[in-house]
């Protein structure tokens, strides 16, 4: 328990007392057989950790907090956090940062002021909000970024963005990505160099995807309360509710479905239909356990501060964890793709004149001995330019081609280039000459 | 912090960096512009900017449904591949229930379509190519194994020329057991 006199301590940032890190300390004064050779053991890699280092962490809730306190407690001292949500009474038993009196607050507030009062000197800045409301400049400027989020959306974001932000002329540029994740007793952790190694787009198929059963298994021969309810959101919300979208954070729909559920599964004789299961179907709500969360956190930061110190290898590259049946863990380097959409795929400056169409454009794309694309589709991020399919868009987008490339794309402008002989896609930046 | 640059440098594929076109974006105009279709399926893009909106035509040129023109939507979300896009048939436009029956055992009255891999069998590696070839091949093959619309499956089960029979009716608008269908024939 945290005294009152820690308490008191809040925010003064030089109180690093007598001793405070002499464990950590044993790992950073010294070299070990298997450390870096670029390590520097002592002063120099402790002000690194201690007051430059900042570290990003994506996630207020249970895998968040536990990285929060492991991030203070292991010396980090410049911690940001984000997350979207407010607290909500069923995340007490495991998101140990909060307290009943906190239900409705916004985890990331919630959390950095309880880890700077719990942690002297250590400071947490909070952003209540999403990922994607930050812009590049943002995330620049961290050194390490730990993610431990539950969407799938939210880590190709991330992902993607962090990919796209390694700059060749800048060294900073390239952020470590730390990322965990847990289904009950399974998990997982990794490290993500971005453009070196394995992204996390990259391994998108290895994903358990979310349990779906057969439509008409649903609407005709239900035999597990799951089958009710995605019979009622499936299939009877539309019917009912029309165009009206359904809204799993509002009770009113929940409600609704699980009034729907209970009596399909009462003419099934089928048990076990129940407010919370209803909720937990319809937003695909895992059931998460501690101490899952507990070990992937605790592998997540032994990888940051080991990356930020160089005091040990770090994780090559996929931690795998499964507790279902006994104990079993993994680990294995998984490999990037060439044709991962993010990372993958070719990127090239080209320079054209002023004055070619974008008929020339392709034609030279179509002869250019390196690339020898057949059949190029050409789009910016905002705009189709050409497109060889379907018929109409081909149509729509014929026009195009007699006009000049530099009326479509502004100098330094992207173009992103798909076609079936290429991996995936090809990036051209233009500069016009 | 690690010296992950000097690795980089050995890197041949040097970084360079990306435009900002999300990675379903890429996706979805990759899928759509290698889609290879033979002349029995359309697609119509009611805007043609937006890629993730759009419907399909099947006008199968063989089987029990042939000569009938069946519209699917199709709406793809930012989290595709890893999500499948959603599938509906429609038989105009409109939204409404009403306008959009047809007697299929794996279609519901409300267009709800029994595809596996529209759900349980959907995997990132399968394109929109796939999905559209699977819901052509549901005219060829109607399968009463898996049921949406039970009476039909029924009827293909037990007695398929009568099942035949009801197909070539409900699709000139007829009326089978008090369900009025759409007409979906063209010529
Ligand atoms: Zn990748």
């Amino acid at each position: 328990m945290a005294t009152a006199e820690v308490l008191t301590n809040g925010n003064s940032t030089l109180c690093d007392w007598h001793d405070r890190y002499y464990h950590v300390d044993q790992i950073l004064d010294r070299p070990g057989p298997r450390t870096d050779p670029s390590f520097m053991a002592g002063d120099g890699v402790k002000e690194f950790l201690r007051n430059q280092c900042k570290i990003l962490v994506i996630g207020a809730g249970g895998l968040g907090c536990e990285i929060l306190a492991n991030l203070a407690l292991s010396g980090f001292k410049d911690i940001h956090v984000i997350d979207m949500d407010t607290i909500d009474i069923s995340n007490l038993n495991r998101q140990f940062l909060f307290r009943p009196k906190d239900v409705g607050q916004p985890k990331a507030i919630v959390a950095a002021e309880y880890i700077m009062k719990r942690v002297p000197g250590v400071k947490v800045s909070p952003y209540y909000g999403k990922i994607q409301d930050k812009d590049d400049a943002y995330y620049m400027q961290f050194n390490l970024v730990i993610c431990g989020l539950d969407s799938v959306e939210a880590r190709r974001w991330i992902n993607a963005t962090l990919v796209n932000l390694v700059d060749p002329e800048n060294p900073e540029s390239l952020k470590p990505l730390i990322d965990g994740g847990t289904e009950g007793f399974k998990g997982q952790a990794r490290v993500i160099l971005p453009t070196v190694s394995s992204c996390y787009e990259c391994s998108l198929d290895m994903l358990n995807k979310p349990t779906a059963f057969p439509i008409c298994t649903i609407a005709n021969t239900p035999r597990l309360p799951e089958h009710c309810i995605e019979w009622a959101s499936v299939l009877e919300w539309p019917r009912v509710q029309g165009d009206k979208k359904m809204d799993t954070d509002d009770p009113e729909h929940i409600n609704w479905l699980y009034t729907v559920a209970s009596a399909r599964a009462k003419e099934f004789k089928i048990e076990g239909v129940t407010w919370s299961l209803t909720q937990g179907v319809v937003k695909n709500i895992i059931p998460a356990i501690a101490s899952t969360n507990a070990i992937i956190a605790a592998s997540c930061c032994n990888e940051a501060f080991k990356i930020a110190t160089s005091s040990a290898a770090y994780l090559n590259n996929y931690f795998m964890l499964i507790g279902t049946d006994g104990v079993y863990s993994y680990t294995f380097e998984h490999e990037k793709r060439d044709d991962c959409p993010v990372c993958g795929g070719e990127s090239l400056d080209i320079s054209v004149p002023r004055t070619w169409t974008v008929e020339r454009l392709i034609e030279m794309l179509v002869e250019k001995q390196d690339i020898q694309i057949k059949k190029p589709s050409l789009s910016t991020a905002s705009s189709q330019i050409y497109f060889q399919a379907p018929p109409q868009l081909e149509e729509a987008t014929r026009p195009n081609l007699e006009k000049q490339v530099f009326d479509l794309v502004p100098d330094g402008g992207e173009i992103t280039v798909t076609a079936s002989t290429l991996p995936f896609s090809l990036f051209l930046r233009i500069t016009y000459s | 912090m690690i010296k992950i640059w000097s690795m980089k440098k050995n890197e041949d594929a040097a970084a360079k960096r990306k435009p900002k076109t999300s990675a379903a974006q890429i996706r979805v105009q990759k899928d759509l512009t290698e889609l290879d279709l033979p002349p029995t399926m359309k697609t119509h893009f009611p805007d043609p900017a937006d890629l993730l909106n759009f419907t399909l035509t099947i006008t199968p040129d063989e089987g029990m449904y042939k000569g009938g023109a069946f519209t699917f939507s199709f709406v793809i979300n930012t989290n595709y591949p890893h999500e499948p896009p959603k599938v509906k048939c429609t038989q105009t436009h409109l939204l409404h229930a009403l306008d959009r029956k047809i007697y299929h055992p794996n279609v519901d009255l409300e267009g709800n379509v029994c595809l596996n891999i529209l759900r349980e069998d959907w995997k990132p590696v399968l394109n929109l190519n796939s999905v559209m070839v699977g819901l052509q091949y549901l005219f060829l093959e109607p399968n009463a194994d898996d049921p949406l619309n039970k009476e039909a499956a029924e009827e293909l089960r037990k007695n398929r020329d009568q099942f035949v029979y009801n197909v070539r009716q409900s699709m000139r608008g007829g009326n089978i057991k008090g369900v009025q269908y759409n007409k979906v024939t063209v010529q």
